[in-house]
């Protein structure tokens, strides 16, 4: 599916002085001098194989490429959930419990910063100070490795987790706040509510009364906006892995784009779309178990 | 009508190296890209080029001066008009252990002229024979001056390693442009450092070879790690985080800071490279009045945009080939004029100007799109009004094929580091069955330059230098001839 809008690969694997005959050459054993609507049912007819093209830049079965490189976004898209989610229910509930304080205003005014900083400087700045001023963590890469058969793995060595932190804390970056925001007003809305009343009548402790009761009851939103936001967060990985030389898919996407790897481009975004269904999918089968008030029944 | 020139690159190295002295050092480099393959005929490019000299020898290669410095070839010499002769190095082994002989130099020669990216600058060549074990004829069609230039290329490979078929039943020494091909995973070479380890896009490990021939080039390098980091701003943040100890290239913006940090000098290099805009004759019909094209050349202000955007990392030019080269002529100097530039516009009859389309990448070369805008600027002081467009260089190059655009920038360096090269590429008229004139998107036609680059191509460095006068000749006369027209017309670099 060469467009004009995807780029010539030809030119990205040919040196300047190679001729226009030669070009064409290529193109012809490439299969990309022939009309898009043939390409595209010539494509249709592999995928419906299973074969998803090879790559230009990797010369490898483009469905192996992304794959190779799936572990590494998965643990940076792990280690940036784990970041927030940890750290927004505190927080939120926090904010929501005590309003007034100092501390909560001052969370809530970071989370409009962190909102509104793009994560590419966010990068930029935690690799300036925790990697070159202060010199703590490595400013790039995955690190060391394990593997554990077709997975390999960095949360297993120190060097590796090290590695994962300021990635991680980046991309965390644009979640956190949304999600601290969240919990504080689906905390705040539950607050309201009559059985909070009566249980703070019936004398129960405040961790009682927010955390058992109230926190519980607005968990439930998180998870319905955790999965839809999980499509952002794929996105963001795109910048995040750039910015810290993170060899996942994100990064994988962007070198597809800038040269023009067009089979690569596609089965990515074929993945990535199979990847929302999935993530989505889950998403609404755990609200079903977590909320009594959802249920399959009603659909029919 | 604009070049500026050169000096580009930037090299950095950090304290990695004063360190180094003692033994089993590992050098941690990070380029902006890693080889997309280990085959050194499938893509003329400098990440190419730079990895052949870690695991390949050539047979000569440049010195800082220019000149050529023997490496596996230890003399050479010219039998006749046509052929020149290699003495190899005794003693030279490949990685496998096999001893380099004359057959295996002609087998990489024969290799090259198969290479789509490399036959058509081995395509003055007849043929290479080995004359015996240690000696090699090359023999050109005509009298070739740049044999030596195109010796620099040869990386003698190991023969018998690429020969036979893989485990797909493909031959192992097929060059292939696309897809996995034998070569481009696996490396049978005589140089210096071995391939120990490759993840492609994360990771390439070379290792010191222990008998390396080059006894008086010990180094102290033990092992090189190369990690591409793309990102500019995080490959100079990992060079003075420590976490690298040498990058390159250095984005133009980090000069300063890079230079002042305790742990890193910062080495630049000139580059050959100029940029310039090509005047598209078949779509404005003012491009072909030499007096437009040369007012144009005197609006720019090469200088301004060597300073302000390239931070004195570029020199203005006013040739196409740069100093150094045979052929360049020290007396053709940027003009910059304006006041010259409306007389001449006003003479052409164009005083009120005219609207014109201009097309440039944003990712190929270092500034590209701010100098395109820089240009179209100081094209409106003459009343030239320029729409640019400016696109990533994927995009770019189809615009480019197509001369979809009125103005259009390209940058050109000569892969045979001689001035011809760039007069048969960006000068010459357009010849789609000779493929001279491939890049000259302006459709500049100058039968007089045609005749002059072509007759550089046949002079050797004998009867170039047989009169100081007619040897700086050819290449230089070119370039006055095309100062005169083209250059008035469209050529500028950077």
């Amino acid at each position: 599916m060469p467009s004009a809008r995807a780029g010539d690969p030809i030119r990205e694997f040919t040196g300047q002085a190679v001729s226009e005959s030669e070009r064409a050459d290529l193109r012809k054993e490439l299969g990309l001098d022939r009309p898009w609507p043939v390409q595209f049912a010539d494509y249709l007819g592999g995928a419906a194989r299973g074969d998803l093209g090879t790559s230009f830049i990797y010369k490898k079965p483009t469905v192996d490429v992304v794959l190779a490189k799936f572990p590494a976004s998965f643990e940076l898209v792990l280690g940036a959930s784990l970041i927030v989610l940890l750290l927004c229910v505190p927080a939120g509930v926090y904010c929501a419990v005590r309003p007034d304080r100092l501390g909560a205003r001052l969370i809530l005014g970071l989370s409009v910063l962190g909102i509104s900083v793009p994560v590419f400087l966010t990068g930029i700045v935690l690799i300036t100070v925790f990697s070159v001023w202060l010199g703590w963590l490595p400013a790039f890469g995955r690190g060391e490795t394990a593997a554990l058969g077709p997975w390999t793995t960095g949360l297993l060595t120190r060097d590796g987790l090290a590695h994962l932190l300021l990635p991680a804390l980046t991309l965390s970056s644009i979640m956190l706040p949304l999600f601290v925001r969240l919990v504080r007003s689906a905390m705040l809305g539950e607050l309201d509510h009559d059985y909070v009343r009566t249980a703070w009548a019936k004398g129960a402790s405040p961790f009682r009364v927010w955390i058992v009761h109230a926190l519980r009851n607005a968990l439930l939103p998180l998870v319905a906006v955790g999965g839809l936001q999980a499509g952002t967060l794929v996105a963001y990985t795109l910048l995040t892995e750039t910015v810290f030389q993170w060899p996942g898919m994100g990064f994988l996407f962007l070198e597809a784009v800038t040269r023009s790897d067009i089979p690569l481009i596609t089965t990515y975004l074929v993945l990535v779309g199979l990847l929302f269904v999935v993530v989505n999918t889950l998403v609404d089968l755990a609200s079903l178990a977590l909320d009594p008030r959802v249920s399959l029944e009603g659909a029919r | 009508m604009i070049r500026f020139v050169p000096i580009f690159v930037a090299v950095l190295l950090a304290c990695a190296f004063s360190v180094a002295a003692s033994e089993g050092k590992t050098l941690r480099m990070a380029y902006d890209a890693d080889p997309t393959s280990l085959d050194p005929h499938e893509q003329l490019a400098s990440a190419t080029l730079q990895l052949s000299h870690l695991v390949f020898d050539p047979l000569v290669r440049r010195r800082k001066d220019n000149s050529f410095e023997p490496r596996l070839a230890k003399r050479w010499e010219q039998v006749d008009d046509v052929t020149l002769r290699f003495h190899l190095r005794d003693g030279v082994t490949f990685h496998s252990g096999r001893e380099l002989t004359a057959d295996d130099v002609v087998w990489t020669f024969e290799r090259l002229k198969k290479s789509p990216d490399f036959k058509a600058l081995f395509e003055p060549f007849e043929s290479a024979s080995a004359v015996d074990e240690r000696t090699v004829d090359i023999v050109t069609k005509a009298p070739y001056p740049l044999t030596l230039n195109l010796a620099t290329y040869i990386f003698p490979m190991d023969r018998v390693f690429y020969s036979g078929t893989d485990e797909n039943g493909r031959p192992k020494d097929a060059v292939v442009k696309h897809g996995a091909s034998f070569a481009s995973s696996h490396v049978g070479g005589t140089g210096p450092f071995r391939v120990t380890k490759r993840e492609q896009g994360i990771r390439l490990e070379l290792e010191r070879v222990p008998d390396y021939w080059d006894k008086a080039s010990p180094g102290n390098v033990q092992k090189i790690v190369l990690t591409p980091i793309k990102e500019p701003a995080t490959r100079v943040a990992a060079l003075l985080a420590g976490d690298v100890d040498f990058i390159a290239p250095v984005p133009p913006t980090d000069f300063k800071r890079v230079d002042a940090a305790p742990c890193c000098d910062l080495i630049t290099m000139p580059s050959t490279r100029i940029l310039t805009f090509e005047l598209n004759q078949d779509r404005v019909e003012a491009f072909k009045d030499p007096r437009v094209r040369k007012a144009m050349s005197y609006a720019i202000n090469r200088d301004g945009i060597a300073k302000k955007i390239m931070r004195g990392f570029a020199t203005p030019a006013g040739q196409l080939s740069p100093e150094g080269y045979a052929g360049h002529d020290p007396a053709l100097t940027p003009p910059y004029d304006l006041e010259k530039a409306k007389a001449l516009m006003k003479e052409a009859g164009y005083e009120d100007g005219f609207s014109v389309t201009m097309i440039a990448p944003n990712n190929r070369y270092v500034g590209d799109a701010r100098i395109a805008e820089a240009v179209a600027a100081m094209l409106a002081k003459i009343n030239i009004k320029v729409d640019l467009q400016t696109m990533p260089k994927a995009q770019y190059w189809q615009r480019f094929d197509a001369r979809d655009g009125d103005i259009l920038m390209i940058g050109w360096q000569s892969d045979t580091q001689d001035s011809a090269n760039f007069y048969e590429f960006l000068a010459m008229t357009p010849d789609s069955a000779t493929g001279y004139g491939q890049y000259n998107a302006g459709g500049y036609s100058n039968p007089e330059v045609d005749r002059l680059t072509l007759q550089a191509q046949t002079m050797t460095d004998e009867t170039r230098a047989r009169g100081p006068e007619e040897d700086r000749a050819d290449p230089q006369r070119g370039g006055r001839a095309a100062a005169d027209s083209v250059a008035a017309p469209g050529l500028g670099r950077a």
